[in-house]
């Protein structure tokens, strides 16, 4: 009888796979990605290598002495021990974070906006005590500029009414709001001395959130030239919300990891993050095999660091607000092996 | 704590412990991919890029270079330079535009040029 291992499902739940199991889940998620994709499948050697990693008792898996690679943060601490300070002091002397990021819990550049100098007074503060670099972050969510929350009519009620121009419309006011903020964020945290700026979930409201973001992307970087800008993905795919909006020429309804890639560095960003979402009812090695075989074609072409989102429910990390070690260091470990990232 | 000690430890560069920090900062500014990173802070450390990730290694080059250390026990290193302190010397080390120490130094009423010459002496 085979011999069995312990590994995760997608909502990090503990089950037993053979090696033969786990091969076969690693095969049907590499097809998966490469049939909706249109793209390669992780070649034998790859699979062979991830099967390794995967069918193995150990409760933590890392790469070779010599092939470790930067991390950057989606925040580091939230006021977990005292302040916001303290936290990203904890992440820079005790947990070997090679930057950080201040962030407020609600983690939104139009929330951020109204309490704009109580931030940036906290990005100077801590940019006396902290070495590592210190980016702001947060998400561009352009849902918030719909109402009730915003000022612009819901195009998530006008669509299913089929307002079509209607909801178009208003994406494209709900664009230029966003725009607003997100550069007023980013002027604010420079003058107040941040080493870079972070859009997470970039593109969770689809293709305008997307938009917005390359936007204001390349209004801060003619506005500072040596500001560092990250923008990191909510998903592996563009939607198309309003799905007629193009930047630079380029349709962006419909754009996978390495064409978001090429138009985030033409915006001007300094790092990209590739976001693939865990499917909670399949295996931890089927959404590793999927999310690896979607980003692989960026690190052909990158001309800029990239650093996958490996986080809660991306990147093959079991969607879990809990993780355990074992599953996050063998998609850690994945993902730079296999693709030879420059972070995460 | 689950995700962010997991990656530091399974694949990060240890941060202050080593020189991520300094890697991240080319990065980050300056969009380099790893391997270039690596290499630069390497030539500039006058270490090969396989020592940036070796805490032992990088104590006594982040010593004698004046980047700063991680606190240990409850000493914190008082006759050595402070973050900020630390911050200049990464610049000038790096040839890097840091936000802060430019700002830091322009409402000191320090010119910058100076003050790297200054560190160097």
């Amino acid at each position: 009888m085979e011999n069995s291992y312990p590994t995760r499902d997608g909502d990090g739940s503990l089950v037993r796979m053979t090696r033969s199991q786990l091969r076969s889940e690693l095969e049907d998620g590499t097809q998966a990605a490469a049939a909706r994709a249109k793209v390669p499948p992780l070649t034998t050697d790859e699979l062979d290598h991830l099967l390794d990693i995967w069918a193995s008792p150990a409760r933590f898996s890392s790469v070779d002495i010599g092939d470790e690679v930067v991390l950057t943060y989606d925040g580091s601490g939230s006021k977990t021990v005292g302040t916001r300070t303290q936290d990203l002091l904890i992440y820079e002397q005790m947990m070997g974070a090679d930057s950080v990021e201040l962030a407020n819990v609600d983690y939104s550049f139009k929330a951020v906006k109204t309490i704009l100098p109580h931030e940036a007074q906290n990005m100077k503060d801590a940019q006396l005590v902290l070495t590592a670099p210190v980016m702001y972050g947060a998400m561009p969510n352009l849902g918030l500029y719909s109402q009730p929350d915003g000022p612009v009519p819901n195009w998530s009620e006008l669509l299913p009414l089929t307002k079509i121009d209607e909801a178009r419309a208003a994406q494209e006011e709900a664009i230029e709001h966003a725009v607003k903020d997100m550069v007023a964020v980013a002027d604010a945290m420079w003058e107040a001395g941040a080493d870079g700026i972070d859009f997470d979930t970039a593109g969770a409201a689809g293709d305008g959130d997307f938009l917005a973001t390359l936007q204001a992307v390349e209004k801060i970087r003619a506005a500072h030239p040596d500001m560092g800008i990250e923008v990191g993905m909510a998903g592996e795919f563009v939607l198309g919300v309003h799905a007629q909006l193009e930047y630079d020429g380029v349709r962006l309804a419909g754009l996978w990891p390495r064409e978001q890639m090429e138009l985030v560095r033409r915006a001007g960003a300094t790092i990209f993050g590739p976001a693939v979402n865990v499917n909670t009812r399949k295996s931890g090695a089927w959404n590793i095999a999927r999310a690896l075989t979607l980003v692989k074609p960026c690190m052909h072409v990158a001309e800029i660091p990239v650093h996958m989102n490996v986080g809660m429910g991306v990147g093959g990390v079991p969607m879990s607000s809990h993780l355990p070690l074992d599953a996050v260091s063998r998609a850690s470990r994945a993902c730079v092996d296999i693709l030879r990232l420059d972070g995460l | 704590m689950g995700m962010p000690v997991a990656h530091a430890t399974a694949s990060g560069m240890c941060g202050m412990r080593a020189a991520g920090d300094l890697v991240a900062r080319m990065q980050i500014t300056r969009g380099m991919r790893i391997r270039e990173a690596k290499a630069y802070v390497a030539e500039r450390l006058g270490v090969s890029p396989f020592d940036l990730s070796d805490p032992l290694a990088m104590e006594d080059v982040r010593r004698d270079h004046h980047l700063g250390r991680v606190t240990t026990f409850e000493m914190s290193y008082p006759s050595e330079s402070s973050a900020m302190e630390s911050k200049f010397r990464i610049a000038d080390l790096l040839d890097l535009p840091i936000n802060c120490v430019e700002r830091f130094a322009r409402h000191a009423g320090v010119a910058r040029a100076a003050t790297a010459a200054d560190l160097r002496g």
